[in-house]
């Protein structure tokens, strides 16, 4: 057992943080937690081979990629405000937020989570998904088990179809067009218990 | 002059009560320590030390429950199980789901891959990131209820005044009484390991150097485990393992070694070491036959078998005991075990080992404490509790090859000890995951492409 207060007043800035990220005390302290646990030499920060350290995530074929998306570029440790930040992509939308033009695009809502995604693709933050990063996917994706040929029909075939301005690359709008029916708050949203 | 007069009187009473202090000490201490160790009796004090302890504890928490309510602190269980809810769905099922509701084309005819297939691996990334199963194992158990030792993490003793006080008669309890008793013990344990079995080492080979010897051991085992203060129960003693077979075992901490040791005689397996264990591991071996290897040796797979092998086919030698997680656990779980001892063909005899967290967590985690800040806090905790199943013995079937063997040894200690059997390996603590794993997921992915690729071309 532990004293939510005690652990929340380790961290600066935390109303702040859960203003901009929607995550509840108990959610920033089990993160808190999480993050302690894999900051092993507790510098305070994240390096990329601390993530690496998880299992599950090595085992993954786009694993880098998702680790990648957690350091801005050029940075080369992320703390704990980003490191939640991130995390508040998956968080499930608020259901009964009313739509307000004015306000900043809440983190968790469909367009970020599309942009999410988006970045895992658009390595090179060009805005567009150009053939040769969707080949690198499908290749991370695939490795050894398909040929070259077969990956370069696959990408051929996706772009054709989702490339509605026929630049031959795909941009977040055409992204965002081709996924329009499928329920990305379900499939991108990580429910916390308790 | 007076003054001197004055000081003669005290010094000497001083000295008369220290003196009849210590002999009081030491008659105790053999009378309820030392002699039943050497006999293999128990009078129960720890068994009734232990209940005593529970009841307190029990106050203890319900004072901080209450204390916390007063004074509207927010309480949290800490996440023993997860913190987020995962459903088990398998790659292909949630890629199709992900597919249906997306795709416009009726299924018969669904594309190879999609863009959203991509959402499926980011969010089983992202999950792991958040909570995964195998970097839990490797910290100390949380508790749910706390045992007044702050080391499990939260520092209760500021809630109310009665529990600060009581925490900190634990720890005048703990440091100033329980500790100097428990190291004495473990030098004298220790000590006479080493004095007696290299006097036994001039007798000549034969019965009553065995028998001796085993005596020697298990006089000396049990005295260490007093000086832990474990309180252990032994449960099915009948498949206790016999010589000629080997003893496995899951491993949470060096302790493990004294607590088999202290109920049967094993011949110990491992590398030397310099030092005191060194010391220690050079007089054993002069009673009955250990094996130990030089550094070097170890790497030798083929010369460690061997060794192994030719001990166990001589009936005489004592069975082996081997760990073969190789490295120690959180004892929640039980790792993958390295395959070595397994193909050897002899009878395997599993035993399962479970510790009782509530009195102190014996596991060790070696990359934050040396051996002797370890043993430390293992002698200033409360109490050792733990439960040891001996499993009936197991040998390999036929078509049976070594990793399966192991890994239903493995389920079977995981299954008594209420442990959850993790596929992973225990070197993986150190180490990474080997990219076999990676590229099983990429198989399961690419089956569900390139299979309709055939689908395909079969219509």
């Amino acid at each position: 057992m532990g004293s939510t207060n005690s652990t929340l007043s380790k961290i600066p800035n935390v109303e702040e943080l859960m203003q901009e990220t929607g995550f509840t005390p108990a959610h920033i302290v089990r993160l808190y937690d999480r993050f302690e646990a894999l900051d092993k030499e507790k510098t305070g920060h994240l390096r990329p081979q601390d993530f690496g350290a998880i299992n599950r995530l090595a085992m993954n074929p786009i694993g880098d990629r998702i680790i990648g998306a957690f350091f801005s570029p050029g940075q080369e440790t992320v703390d704990f405000h980003s490191f939640v930040r991130i995390l508040a992509h998956f968080r499930p939308a608020d259901k009964k937020r009313p739509k307000d033009p004015s306000m900043p695009e809440p983190v968790n809502s469909r367009t970020s989570k599309l942009k999410f995604a988006f970045q895992l693709y658009d390595q090179d933050k060009d805005g567009k998904i150009s053939r040769a990063e969707l080949l690198q996917v499908l290749r991370s994706m695939l490795e050894m088990q398909v040929t070259e040929e077969q990956l370069e029909s696959i990408a051929d075939r996706t772009i054709q179809e989702a490339d509605l301005d026929k630049d031959d690359a795909i941009s977040f709008e055409e992204f965002r067009k081709s996924l329009e029916k499928v329920n990305i708050d379900h499939k991108m949203s990580i429910r916390f218990l308790r | 002059m007076d003054s001197l007069a004055n000081f003669n009187p005290f010094d000497n009473l001083l000295c008369i009560l220290l003196g009849i202090s210590f002999t009081v000490w030491f008659t105790l201490l053999l009378v309820f320590i030392i002699v039943p160790a050497i006999f293999g009796v128990s009078f129960g004090i720890r068994q009734l030390y232990m209940k005593t302890l529970l009841k307190i504890f029990e106050w203890a928490t319900h004072r901080i429950e209450r204390g916390a309510k007063d004074n509207n602190h927010l309480l949290y269980k800490p996440y023993s199980n997860a913190i987020i809810a995962k459903e088990p769905t398998s790659l292909e099922e949630e890629i199709k789901e992900i597919r249906r509701s997306g795709s416009n084309r009726d299924l018969d005819h669904a594309s190879e891959f999609e863009m959203s297939d991509i959402f499926y691996f980011c969010r089983q990334g992202v999950e792991s990131i958040m909570d995964d199963e195998v970097t839990k194992r490797f910290s100390a158990e949380e508790l749910e209820s706390w045992n007044l030792l702050t080391r499990s993490n939260y520092n209760f003793q500021h809630i109310s005044l009665r529990l600060t006080v009581l925490w900190g008669l634990g720890v005048v309890i703990r440091y100033g009484f329980l500790l100097p008793l428990r190291v004495t013990l473990a030098f004298t344990g220790v000590g006479l390991l080493v004095v007696l079995t290299s006097i036994i080492g001039f007798l000549p080979n034969g019965r009553m150097k065995n028998f001796l010897s085993e005596q020697v051991h298990l006089m000396c085992y049990r005295i260490c485990v007093r000086a832990l203060t474990a309180i252990i129960t032994y449960h099915d003693s009948e498949n206790k393992p016999k010589n000629g077979g080997i003893c496995v075992a899951n491993h949470t901490s060096p302790i493990d070694v004294i607590i088999l040791a202290s109920d049967g005689c094993y011949a110990m397996v491992g590398q030397i070491h310099g030092g005191l264990m060194g010391v220690i591991q050079k007089s054993m071996v002069k009673a009955c036959p250990h094996i130990w290897f030089e550094r070097s040796e170890v790497k030798d797979r083929h010369l460690v078998a061997k060794r192994l092998s030719d001990h166990v086919e001589d009936k005489t030698k004592l069975p082996i005991l081997i760990f073969p997680e190789g490295t120690c656990i959180n004892n929640t779980s039980v790792m993958m075990f390295k395959k070595g001892s397994f193909e050897i063909g002899s009878t395997v005899y599993p035993v399962a080992i479970k510790y009782d967290p509530r009195f102190g967590d014996a596991f060790w985690n070696s990359s934050q404490f040396g051996m002797v800040n370890y043993l430390l806090r293992m002698m200033s905790s409360w109490a050792i509790v733990c439960s040891v199943w001996y499993l009936p013995p197991m040998t390999r079937e036929e078509g049976e090859d070594a990793v399966q063997f192991a890994n239903r040894v493995k389920a079977a200690i995981a299954r008594q000890g209420g442990l959850v059997d993790l596929l992973w390996d225990g070197g993986l603590k150190r180490g990474k995951v080997k990219d076999t794993f990676k590229e099983e997921q990429q198989k399961l992915y690419s089956k569900m492409l390139v299979g309709t690729q055939e689908d395909r071309s079969r219509s």
